[in-house]
């Protein structure tokens, strides 16, 4: 059971990441990969939120493995956001290249901490 | 170095973004015929990736508390294998239009996860472990970046002596 729901949240968290980049690439034509940024973000929080649920006991396991482990598992990625970083330093666009590891990392972490912070605020 | 200032980029065939890149003119129509496989190749690709990191979490767990190695591993092999997988898939391999976003944007991107690294990193902080968090930050980080800069050099290497 505990298989299934990582599994069937990931089967929707894989594609909304592929549709998100897509939407996000088709009207923001820039070098700097928004898409990955965007999912990596808003999955980040959604985590954070998750987690925070969860330590508070407002969250069941259930609920964790479904929204956290599957969706925003497969929502969020580190494997593109490696390979863009590289492709970037490789395209001669180092400057960009640094600023997606470290605003990435840095918009990633604060996604969470809000994420957190918000089930401290909801649920204590 | 060229004259602006930039080196030229030594495979400009290759997308910057793994998942889709619209700068691509292919994967830009790969939605314009029949969109449904697309999106259920990379669906199910996430279902077969986000499984086998969930079974890496079952066989290593991490304790509360401490460095989240299994994590760490996970995110590098994934980083590795994307690595390996678009170099083949740009200079050697016509494979079918289904092959990146089922393994590429589906398998590895669901296998990898951004968003637990964001989280142990918080909750690390939060149950009085900064150190471990910042170390935990700082490898993920070079650690993945080695892997799929190791993995993509080789690979072109390897090509590159195989086609000589």
């Amino acid at each position: 059971m505990n298989w299934l729901l990582v599994i069937v949240g990931a089967m929707a968290g894989a594609p909304l990441r592929y549709l998100t980049d897509r939407a996000v690439q088709s009207r923001h034509d820039t070098v700097f990969p928004w898409g990955t940024f965007t999912v990596n973000v808003a999955g980040s929080l959604l985590m954070g939120l998750i987690t925070g649920a969860a330590t508070a006991g407002a969250a069941s396991t259930q609920t964790r493995l479904l929204l956290g482990t599957g969706l925003c598992g497969a929502l969020t990625t580190y494997s593109t956001f490696s390979y863009e970083t590289l492709r970037l330093a490789e395209n001669g666009d180092r400057f960009f290249a640094a600023a997606n590891v470290a605003v990435g990392i840095a918009a990633g972490l604060g996604a969470a901490l809000t994420g957190a912070a918000l089930a401290h605020a909801m649920w204590g | 170095m060229a004259e602006h200032g930039r080196a030229p980029d030594p495979v400009p065939h290759e997308p910057v973004d793994p998942d889709v890149d619209l700068h691509v003119p292919a994967q830009r129509d790969e939605l314009r015929r029949r969109h449904a496989p697309v999106v259920a190749a990379v669906s199910l690709g996430g279902g077969i990736g986000a499984a086998a990191r969930y079974g890496a979490s079952l066989l290593w767990p991490t304790q509360a508390g401490t460095f989240p190695w299994t994590t760490l591993l996970v995110n590098v092999t994934g980083c590795a294998i994307i690595g390996l997988f678009m170099v083949v898939l740009t200079e050697l391999w016509t494979a079918h239009r289904l092959v990146r976003p089922f393994f590429g944007t589906g398998v590895l991107g669901g296998f990898t996860t951004f968003s637990t690294y964001a989280t142990d990193i918080q909750r690390l902080v939060e149950e009085g472990s900064p150190r471990t968090a910042l170390a935990y930050l700082g490898l993920t980080a070079a650690g993945a970046l080695a892997a799929v800069w190791a993995a993509a050099a080789l690979t072109r290497r390897v090509l590159a002596w195989g086609q000589r």
